[in-house]
């Protein structure tokens, strides 16, 4: 099973991982069906803090994070944990894990429609 | 069908053509007809800046980042500072919203683009941003809304500046600093001058001062602004090791040159090859390897030791020490050919009893380090406590008065650092009665010999000032000791042991 952490805005992936309150955890059970079984609960933070988020991804023990804008303190510390941290990742959180369950997302995308195309 | 609208903002005014169907800039820039603008200025601006290229090219030469946003947040244009800030590619970015792209504390809470504006005016906020290289980054955050006529917003001008939360005495600590290094005195000021110019030769530099004064960050400083910053600084303190060591330390060995030799080492000149090599503490180094020094600073080729190869490096030397080389030649414990040979440029570090200027500087400076690093907020330093720092000697110098502040900091329970955070040695210890005195003896051993400037001898004791400084506090609260215990900033039992000591009734 393969655990991840997304911090949230909205529906978007929040802009800073160090000021998000709401966080989707994601756990998805690859299947060897076409569909993986992925169930979704959101968790509130009382107060934005990257520490509880750390906290939070260790005990739940994380294996991914999703995120936009991270500190290299906490990037490298949840690395040093053994997570793996997609970041530099902006969008609305559905299109983010429809690409992330397809194995095609990578640090920097945007899945944004751009207003001036 | 393109809709003119004549922007306001502050005080200039421009001119922006917004398509109506796509809302899309379509790029023209007209100067807008002002009355203080005359028509040769407009013809002028006009030639420069025909569209939005000019513009562009225009924004890109400030030293500030800038975006121009539509009024739904969304980015039309941003500079190559605003690129630089944020690590972004412009390319990558236009019609984004700006919190997405910016990643600003102040855009997530409160940004007046996403909760509206309250007021329809400029606003400026320290505010911090994580860049795409994970640093977050200080920033003084401007958005400007741009309005017509109407009073209507039709776009927002965003300005970046780095440093932005940094409290006005960091901001004037970067301005009197080189590197790690801070001063506003015109000793300092001197040596901050020269670094650039004697960063870009190869020649040997002497540095010389007394013990904390910084002769190390200044090495280090003058290795990162030279060309050969890429390559290694190497420093070796040459009292901290056994002579026989310190050998095989600088200049390397082969394999079996002694016992327990069992494989080749490079010694550090080597591994400084391309880079500096900083020797701390020169006028400890013993007088077989000065010799094999001068002999190096001749012909740049290194023999190690139990070797008959010789190995060409490319380093740069730069030595420092806290001793009076002049006066260990005298002595004969320095070699006079090693000295004239070191002795190309040499940089001399004031104590700081001589820059009491710097003091006052430096006080703010650690203090804002160390409030950062222990997380603790302060005001600042109390009036007391201020002037017993500027009147102190500080034997140990800059290093000396940064152990004070973060022992202070650590040890501060309130919002203000008062006497009674200061370590005790300081109340006890000799106070400055000139606000500068003269070089120290070591240094200048002639012109010492020579001067006629007095020191004046200690007029009162630590004691004696307590003392007045009590009768002072109880007089102007009319006798209460609670309040005159709030005064200086002492416990109520504090003042009562205090009054008893100096036999106060």
């Amino acid at each position: 099973m393969d655990k991840i952490l997304i911090p949230l805005l909205d529906n978007d992936i929040a802009p800073r991982f160090d000021m998000a309150t709401d966080v989707l955890i994601v756990s998805v059970t690859r299947g060897t069906e076409a569909a993986d079984k992925v169930d979704k609960k959101v968790i509130v933070l009382d107060h934005a803090s990257p520490e509880a988020m750390c906290r939070l991804a260790i005990n739940e023990n994380i294996q991914t994070i999703i995120c936009a804008g991270i500190e290299d303190e906490y990037h490298n510390y949840l690395q040093w944990k053994g997570a793996k941290i997609l970041d530099d990742i902006c969008g609305p959180v559905d299109d983010v894990l429809k690409s992330y369950l397809a194995e095609t997302l990578s640090r920097g995308e945007c899945f944004y429609p751009r207003a001036f195309d | 069908m393109a809709n003119m609208v004549n922007l306001r903002f502050k005080t200039c005014f421009i001119t922006i053509h917004f398509d109506a169907k796509s809302n899309h800039e379509t790029g023209n820039f007209e100067p807008h007809r002002h009355n203080a603008m005359t028509d040769q200025i407009q013809t002028a601006l006009a030639a420069i800046l025909p569209d939005t290229n000019s513009v562009s090219g225009l924004l890109d030469e400030l030293p500030l980042g800038v975006a121009v946003l539509d009024r739904h947040g969304k980015l039309l244009l941003v500079n190559k500072a605003y690129e630089t800030l944020t690590g972004v590619d412009h390319t990558r970015i236009t019609g984004l919203g700006c919190l997405h792209v910016l990643r600003c504390d102040f855009c997530i809470k409160s940004c007046p683009v996403m909760t509206g504006w309250n007021k329809v005016q400029a606003v400026s906020v320290d505010a911090n941003i994580i860049n795409r290289e994970r640093r977050k980054i200080p920033v003084r955050l401007t958005i400007s809304p741009l309005v017509n006529d109407d009073g209507d917003v039709m776009g927002i001008v965003e300005t970046i500046a780095s440093g932005g939360s940094q409290s006005s005495t960091e901001a004037i600590s970067a301005i009197f600093s080189l590197g790690d290094l801070v001063g506003k005195s015109p000793q300092m000021q001197k040596v901050f001058a020269m670094v650039p110019s004697i960063a870009q030769t190869d020649s040997s530099v002497l540095i010389t001062g007394e013990t904390g004064t910084g002769k190390d960050m200044l090495a280090e400083e003058i290795h990162n602004a030279s060309d050969r910053n890429k390559g290694p600084f190497i420093k070796v303190n040459c009292g901290a090791l056994p002579d026989t060591l310190l050998e095989s330390e600088l200049f390397g060995h082969n394999k079996g040159a002694f016992t327990g030799a069992d494989s080749n080492k490079p010694g550090r000149f080597r591994m400084a090859h391309g880079g500096t090599l900083f020797l701390t503490e020169i006028g400890d180094l013993p007088l077989p390897l000065q010799v094999k020094l001068l002999s190096f600073l001749d012909d740049k080729v290194v023999y190690p030791l139990g070797g008959t190869k010789g190995f060409h490096t490319d380093v740069r030397v730069i030595v420092a020490t806290h001793r009076n080389l002049e006066e260990m030649v005298h002595q004969k414990l320095f070699r006079q050919d090693l000295l004239y040979r070191l002795n190309v440029i040499r940089l001399h570090l004031s104590p700081l009893r001589e820059r009491v200027e710097d003091i006052i500087l430096l006080q703010d400076h650690f203090l804002n380090m160390f409030q950062t690093r222990f997380g603790k907020k302060l005001e600042g330093l109390s009036r007391n406590a201020r002037t017993l720092l500027q009147n102190y000697t500080y034997p140990g110098n800059v290093r000396e008065l940064r152990n004070i502040i973060e022992y202070a900091v650590n040890f501060c329970d309130g919002t203000q650092v008062r006497m009674r955070h200061l370590p005790g040695y300081i109340l006890h210890a000799p106070q400055q009665t000139t606000k500068a005195k003269p070089a120290l003896p070591t240094e200048l051993p002639d012109l010492t010999a020579t001067q006629s400037i007095p020191i004046h001898p200690i007029q009162e004791s630590w004691e004696d000032v307590q003392r007045k400084m009590i009768l002072d506090a109880l007089l102007k609260t009319g006798g209460k000791k609670q309040k005159a215990a709030e005064l200086m900033g002492w416990g109520r039992s504090t003042l009562w042991r205090k009054m008893k000591h100096f036999g106060i009734e």
